[in-house]
């Protein structure tokens, strides 16, 4: 449900005018929900950053969602990606 | 990816016949301005609180909806995890509170300029919302109405 909240909070940020990008931890709910920014990560619920006490891959994981809001999109939205990890 | 399976049979049952809710029309709001001349502000839905504040009210049905203001010089240390799911593995969240409010990597990236600043407020919620009628209609935009008033420019958003 976590997936849901944050996607609603994030809609309504985002009609009140700021740019908002939410993590996902199921693909298949996100496409459902819609949420304006969205970024799936491939990691298990409990672990949206990936590893704890793991500053580099949760940079990594905070980069790739930042550069969600830098991109600008040809259609309409919502913008939705997956996060690639680098081996 | 989180998949589904990670869940036991009657979560994923419930999950199967829930009638998510669908963002339609979805509003957008380019980014105004340079990441690194941008204030931003953290929510999370990990159920997170400091001491001094209530807990999450596991009992009310439909889920708690209410919100807590989390200060940006908060200690991580100190946020305490009352999610009420029992569907996902707490341990990640209790030993480092980055994994959800990542406050401390938000700060390294000011210093690193890739973030013009932190907010002085972050927003928690308790995720585990069935019935999201009051969220939507009161408390979302409650905390979209403070994030306004502290001209954030970009909030990044992150469930368990």
């Amino acid at each position: 449900m976590c997936n849901q909240t944050v996607s609603l909070v994030a809609a309504e940020i985002e009609r009140q005018g700021i740019s908002t990008v939410v993590i996902q931890l199921l693909r298949e709910v996100a496409i459902q929900i819609r949420p304006p920014r969205a970024l799936f990560v491939p990691f298990r619920h409990g672990y949206p950053l990936d590893i704890p006490g793991d500053p580099k891959r949760q940079h990594a994981v905070l980069d790739a969602a930042l550069r969600l809001l830098e991109e600008r999109i040809p259609g309409e939205p919502p913008l939705l990606r997956s996060f690639r990890q680098e081996k | 990816m989180g998949e589904l399976s990670e869940f036991s049979i009657s979560v994923r049952l419930f999950l199967k016949t829930y009638k998510w809710r669908r963002i339609d029309p979805v509003p957008w709001t380019p980014l105004k301005k340079p990441l690194n001349e941008c204030r931003m502000a953290l929510v999370s839905s990990a159920g997170f609180v400091l001491p001094d504040q209530e807990p999450f009210d596991e009992s009310i049905r439909g889920g708690d909806t209410s919100f807590r203001e989390i200060p940006g010089d908060v200690n991580v240390m100190d946020l305490v995890d009352t999610h009420r799911s029992t569907s996902f593995d707490h341990t990640g969240i209790r030993q480092d509170a980055n994994l959800a409010f990542p406050i401390d990597r938000i700060k390294e990236l000011v210093k690193l300029n890739r973030i013009g600043s932190v907010n002085h407020r972050h927003f928690s919620f308790m995720g585990s919302i069935t019935a999201p009628g009051r969220l939507i209609q009161f408390t979302a935009p409650e905390v979209a109405r403070l994030l306004v008033e502290d001209s954030v420019d970009a909030v990044l958003l992150i469930p368990v």
